[in-house]
């Protein structure tokens, strides 16, 4: 488990509310114990098993041990369609080239095994004028602009 | 057909913008390979055997005469003059430098063309039917419910990391021209009481485990479309397998769970989905038809043809397709010239091709998935002109679904994938059946030639199917028979032991002549074959 001190070197947040000061647990230990507010989920496990715990969750990290296994995006999105508001930090091999879809898909943490530039971050997030289509961020997409 | 608006603009607009900070972010070292990788295939761009190879994506095929003569252009100022057009509709440049490959992005962008998701496991682009808008069959044009998959599609932030590539493919007729239940997802528009809908096919590809997709839907409303294929998406990005590439495309997964139960989990995400918002403003689907309507065609046009030169005869009736306005055909033009690349077209020929659609064709061209151009309206009482034109470059070749018309992946010429060399096989066949003659005989007889195992060249939907191994350090090609892409799709069965080089080709006229042996009337070679079976061609081929 990561040491949080080294942790928020690297830790790049959207949220104004304090981080949570302790680390995350397993999805399995998580549903296992009820004093855990943080859970780490890896891309095998099935984010829908948080859902009936959502209201005792602060910080829920998702795993990405490769950047190249997209599991993690699903697992955000499914979280805030089921009115997840707490943190949701994407961790691992999170590279900057990844950070704009992560955003739409309901990330507003990153703690990347590689500190990224904050000023790359912020060029990747402001590339896109628009969106095509609707997801879980509040960005309105080109259609329904097209039909105000 | 479809123009972009300024979102659309300003997004292929900032893409291009993207990728030229990331290739220069790579040429200064500070992205290495492995993380550039699928930045740059997001953006086509391929590192083959000798180059960068580029893919454009030509949504559903289709193209107008000023974005053909920009694929020229492109061919002539950063690649040797030509381009190949692929069994995805799209072109592909093989010889491309990565210090180019931004402003070649650049260039497309102005003529409303791009490069988004045509590799990378991602959504690529949408097929359809080439016939699209014409054909006399069809309940309606499939075009715009594959231009409103495209947008929505294209830079989807849950579905840029998927499992594996992911292809679909929209027709809407019961006349299969798009190898629509090969796809990932098969879409059909379809009627019932009255009302337009899509029938989801899900699973089906090629590769080295073909598979013929099954329907999970018969009927999603057209105000769903987008929701329900968002919904087929979510369960494979989740449950598809990751921990082997080879068996991580979508029919893996709906081969293994079975078409029912993947229905289900579909049909359960569907349903949450729905208060998502994740469906398009209806409306948005009516601007887009707009784009689709009828060109001005003269409802007087004359059926009559002169058909007293009869190279030109030959070639009406070989290429030229029923259209749905009395007057009119679709005519296609043959990019498989006796001993040529199938697909190939240098930038003089797309050049002319252009200019030959606006003048005859209401300034339409469309990508068969077959590597040939078709001009898809066009005047019977101009198609002598046509003809005529055509014919003078070198692009008159009259012989669409013939033994001739070959599908050929590039194969080891180009690709770093390919076992063996695909063209030289197909160059020295279309020289062996047109010079004995018997193409004509022969008549309707698809013949596709894959490389390697992936299965680009449809080698598994061919009536006849050519696969390049590699034995031992020798190119070898196996002989399948029996497959089709169309409405009776079937997989070809392998007949045997392959062949080295000269011996394919001569197994192919084996083959060919057992069906000119056994046929009955009417029989195509697919329907021989499926009449009498394997052993007769296999006692031909070993006996």
């Amino acid at each position: 488990m990561a040491d949080l001190s080294s942790e928020n070197d690297r830790l790049i947040r959207y949220r104004k509310d304090d981080p949570v000061d302790h680390a995350a647990v397993t999805v399995d230990s998580f549903l296992d114990q009820s004093s855990a507010s943080a859970v780490r989920v890896e891309p095998g496990d099935d984010a829908r098993e948080l859902i009936p715990h959502l209201e005792r969750l602060a910080l829920v990290e998702v795993n990405f041990p490769s950047f190249g296994d997209g599991r993690g995006y699903s697992s955000a999105r499914l979280l805030r369609e089921a009115g997840y508001e707490g943190e949701l930090r994407a961790v691992g091999d999170v590279l900057v080239d990844q950070v704009a879809y992560m955003r739409r898909c309901g990330f507003d943490a990153f703690d990347p095994d590689a500190p990224l530039d904050q000023s790359d971050v912020e060029a990747a997030l402001s590339r896109w004028p628009e969106v095509y289509q609707s997801a879980a961020d509040a960005s309105t997409p080109i259609w329904n602009k097209r039909h105000g | 057909m479809y123009l972009y608006d300024h979102y659309d603009q300003a997004m292929v607009d900032a893409r291009v913008e993207e990728f030229r900070d990331q290739a220069r972010r790579r040429l200064e070292g500070k992205l290495t390979e492995d993380q550039f990788k699928p930045l740059r295939l997001m953006n086509g761009l391929y590192l083959q055997l000798h180059a960068y190879m580029l893919r454009v994506a030509i949504p559903y095929g289709t193209l107008n005469s000023r974005q053909m003569h920009a694929l020229a252009d492109i061919a002539d100022k950063y690649d040797r003059g030509y381009g190949h057009f692929t069994t995805r509709q799209n072109i592909q440049y093989n010889w491309i430098r990565l210090q180019d490959a931004a402003d070649i992005l650049a260039d497309l962008a102005k003529v409303e063309m791009h490069a988004i998701q045509t590799s990378g496991n991602c959504i690529r682009n949408i097929s359809s039917d080439h016939f699209a808008g014409a054909a006399a069959d069809e309940l309606v044009d499939p075009r715009p419910y594959a231009e409103l998959l495209r947008q929505w599609s294209s830079f989807h932030p849950e579905f840029s990391y998927l499992p594996r590539k992911f292809k679909i493919a929209v027709i809407a007729s019961d006349t299969d021209r798009a190898a629509m239940r090969l796809h990932d997802i098969g879409i059909q528009i379809v009627e019932q009481d009255g009302e337009l809908g899509a029938a989801f096919y899900v699973g089906g590809g090629m590769g080295r485990t073909p598979m013929i997709a099954p329907c999970i839907k018969e009927f999603v409303p057209l105000d769903r479309l987008v929701t329900y294929a968002e919904a087929c998406l979510r369960v494979y990005n989740r449950e598809g397998r990751r921990d082997n590439k080879y068996k991580a495309r979508i029919k893996i997964l709906v081969h293994e769970m079975g078409a029912e139960e993947y229905a289900k989990a579909v049909d359960a995400e569907f349903e949450h989905m729905l208060d998502e918002g994740i469906e398009p403003p209806f409306a948005e689907l009516e601007r887009i038809r707009t784009f689709f309507e009828d060109p001005a065609f003269d409802q007087s046009a004359s059926e009559d043809i002169d058909r007293s030169d009869p190279d030109f005869a030959l070639w009406v009736d070989r290429n030229t397709v029923a259209h749905k306005v009395p007057g009119y055909a679709s005519a296609v033009i043959s990019l498989k010239p006796v001993g040529g690349i199938p697909g190939d077209a240098t930038s003089e020929r797309m050049r002319l091709m252009a200019d030959l659609a606006e003048e005859y064709s209401f300034d339409e061209l469309r990508v068969m998935h077959t590597q040939n151009i078709v001009l898809p309206h066009v005047r019977k009482a101009d198609l002598h002109a046509l003809w005529t034109a055509l014919e003078a470059a070198g692009l008159g070749s009259p012989n669409l679904d013939t033994v001739e018309d070959i599908i050929a992946c590039p194969g080891l010429d180009y690709c770093s994938l390919a076992n063996a060399r695909s063209i030289p096989v197909a160059q020295k066949i279309s020289e062996r059946f047109s010079a004995s003659g018997k193409t004509e005989a022969l008549g309707q007889l698809k013949l596709k030639i894959s490389g390697c195992i992936n299965a680009c060249g449809h080698h598994h939907a061919g009536h006849i199917g050519i696969l390049g191994v590699d034995r031992k350090g020798v190119e070898n090609y196996q002989l399948l028979l029996g497959g089709s892409e169309a409405e009776d799709v079937s997989l070809a069965k392998i007949t045997g032991p392959g062949f080295d080089e000269a011996g394919i080709v001569d197994a192919v006229e084996t083959a060919a002549d057992v069906y000119l042996r056994e046929r009955e009337d009417g029989e195509r070679f697919l329907d021989t074959y499926r009449r009498i079976g394997m052993t007769p061609f296999k006692e031909a081929l070993y006996g």
